[in-house]
């Protein structure tokens, strides 16, 4: 069964270095023949390699950024960090108006669905009660790492349409509603990571998304930006009806977003998928008592943190904060948020907001036939006795332990370790040339040219 | 496959690394997710228990195809009424043991919910044998 993954090597611009290999929190990395490859069973497109890759190797599987213009009602489904982006000087009406001008036909910001999905949450919760705690279907790296990684927990994922999909099944009703038909109807993301792609391109717990495109938030930024520098500081923008995000709404995304508006008696914001790995081996022992509802997000800061959130996580989380202060001052003046115009389809969102049950896909079963699978582990336990255990990544995988289970299922060839062929050579099994060509396999043959002066 | 891990008295640091490694190997060997469960929580169960009332012990695990096999066993000061033990809230636990978040005496019968079989041997000053076995199917 193949996976779709929003992340790339690209062949030619890898140096195989190995950061990524090294960085992996799900271990599916690879090198071979001098390049890094992704094992795709493994791979939750968190996007920690994209971010080390010192060649720009790694990109995310994108639209087009034009696509958009081919539909006379296109969309632009907005996540808040984008405004976070931008300097203070650059108004939130500034970007929209610019927005409206590079030729998007309607702006929404995707959070403006963020009070009806805590709704949907809640009326998940208080259906079922036997389940707990409820995990946040929000991130979906995260919902990929607990169903290859933690199986045990998928059914604690709250199989629930995320904000993205609620604004975007909102935004294709209201225009159906005054009479546009779905042909001329573009619905296009602009995401703020790789992960997010995935989860359009091939949704988990749906057949296929209404959402038409997926656009770069970074070459949204620059396009923006530019029009901007381009249009000059004369230059009058036209009003915009913009949608004035609630308070609550606006800080969603950053940690601590969905958490700070639960009801849960006790409950947890994590972020940063080394500590949400390391809680969740922790509640999948059962060590962690009477928790009700988690927040769990793959990037430090949330969505502050994204892969393609272009400025400092921190910048942006306050610019955030600093919006959200802002709308929190008119709403205490008496003004209704506008997200509040959703509210006449609240019902019909949240009674189509549900999908099917998040199913486990666990990477780490050795073999389907437990027998085997046992064999195979006696193989891995005994291998690893022999090997270094340093985890140099000289054999192409991450660690000793990786490498001996590669070996052991046929992915690896033991002759790949360092040791073990210097050991070879020792003993006169292995000729040094021999020993070369097994390197090469492994990081090409163009690492040391020509003699060394120093 | 066999496995062993020691068990140190009084170290609630390190509570659990028996059970998680277990779990880790079971999940490689696509056993049910539910079933895990059950060993990991059962297994957990009396890790806390030979760190908290004995003084050490060596957790013994033995895996086939069908089943698990866990014998945790402990040098210690035994349990005199094991049926007494077995009951829901019992608990003979220190008060600093209690402080930390253990000994609500509910680690026998948890692990006697979460196993198909188990079998508690102990005599009084010397130690206690907690021997568990879950079915995969």
């Amino acid at each position: 069964m193949a996976f779709y993954h929003a992340l790339q090597i690209e062949e030619t611009r890898c140096i195989g270095c190995s950061r990524c290999m090294k960085i992996c929190p799900t271990e599916a990395i690879r090198i071979g023949g001098g390049k890094a490859a992704i094992q795709e069973h493994r791979c939750i497109d968190c996007g920690r390699c994209y971010e080390v890759c010192p060649a720009q190797a790694i990109s995310i599987k994108d639209d087009d950024f034009s696509i958009f213009r081919k539909y006379p009602h296109s969309v632009a489904l907005l996540p808040s960090v984008f405004l976070g982006q931008f300097p203070d000087d650059i108004s939130v009406s500034k970007v929209y108006a610019s927005l409206y001008e590079l030729g998007f036909a309607h702006v929404m910001e995707v959070e403006s669905a963020a009070i009806i999905y805590k709704e949907a949450k809640e009326k998940y919760a208080r259906e079922h009660p036997d389940i707990r705690p409820l995990i946040s279907s929000f991130c979906p790296a995260i919902v990929r790492l607990i169903q290859i990684k933690y199986p045990s927990l998928a059914e604690n994922i709250m199989p629930i349409k995320v904000p993205l999909d609620l604004s975007a099944m909102y935004a294709l009703e209201e225009l159906t509603r005054r009479g546009v038909p779905r042909e001329q109807i573009g619905l296009f993301y602009i995401t703020p990571c790789a992960a997010k792609v995935a989860a359009v391109k091939a949704p988990v717990g749906e057949e296929k998304s209404i959402i038409d495109g997926v656009i770069n938030m970074n070459m949204l930024y620059n396009g923006v930006y530019k029009h901007i520098k381009d249009v000059g500081k004369s230059h009058q923008f036209p009003p915009v009806t913009r949608h004035r995000l609630s308070a609550d709404a606006i800080l969603s995304t950053l940690t601590n977003g969905e958490r700070r508006l639960c009801s849960a008696k006790r409950s947890y914001a994590i972020d940063g998928i080394q500590n949400v790995m390391d809680f969740l081996d922790k509640l999948e022992n059962d060590e962690v008592e009477g928790v009700e509802f988690l927040e769990l997000r793959a990037c430090d800061q949330g969505c502050a943190g994204a892969l393609l959130s272009c400025d400092n996580r921190f910048l942006c989380g306050e610019r955030m904060y600093a919006r959200a202060r802002r709308a929190a001052e008119r709403e205490r003046n008496g003004e209704m948020p506008r997200d509040r115009e959703m509210d006449q389809y609240k019902d019909y969102l949240i009674d189509n907001s549900q999908l099917d049950e998040v199913q486990p896909r666990s990477m780490m079963v050795l073999d389907e036939n437990i027998s085997k699978a046992l064999e195979k582990m006696e193989r891995i336990e005994r291998l690893k006795t022999h090997l270094p255990q340093i985890d140099c990544g000289v054999c192409g995988a991450p660690t000793c332990e990786a490498f001996a289970t590669d070996v052991v299922c046929d992915k690896a060839h033991l002759q790949q370790c360092v040791f073990y062929r210097l050991h070879l050579e020792a003993q006169g099994k292995m000729t040094l040339n021999e020993g070369r060509s097994n390197m090469y396999s492994v990081w090409g043959d163009d690492r040391i040219s020509g003699e060394i002066d120093v | 496959m066999h496995q062993e891990y020691t068990v140190v008295e009084g170290d609630f640091v390190n509570a659990g690394k028996a059970s998680s490694s277990v779990k880790k190997t079971l999940k490689q060997l696509n056993v049910n997710p539910q079933v895990v469960k059950r060993v990991v929580v059962a297994l957990y169960e009396a890790e806390v228990n030979a760190i908290a009332h004995a003084y050490g012990g060596k957790v013994l695990v033995d895996i086939d195809a069908d089943k698990i096999k866990m014998v945790v066993a402990d040098k210690g000061p035994g349990i005199p009424d094991i049926a007494l033990a077995m009951q829901e809230g019992y608990s003979t636990a220190r008060p600093e043991v209690r402080d930390m978040g253990f000994g609500a005496g509910m680690g026998l019968p948890n692990m006697q919910k979460n196993v198909d079989k188990l079998n508690v041997t102990s005599e009084v000053g010397v130690g206690t044998t907690v021997e568990m076995e879950v079915n995969f199917n």
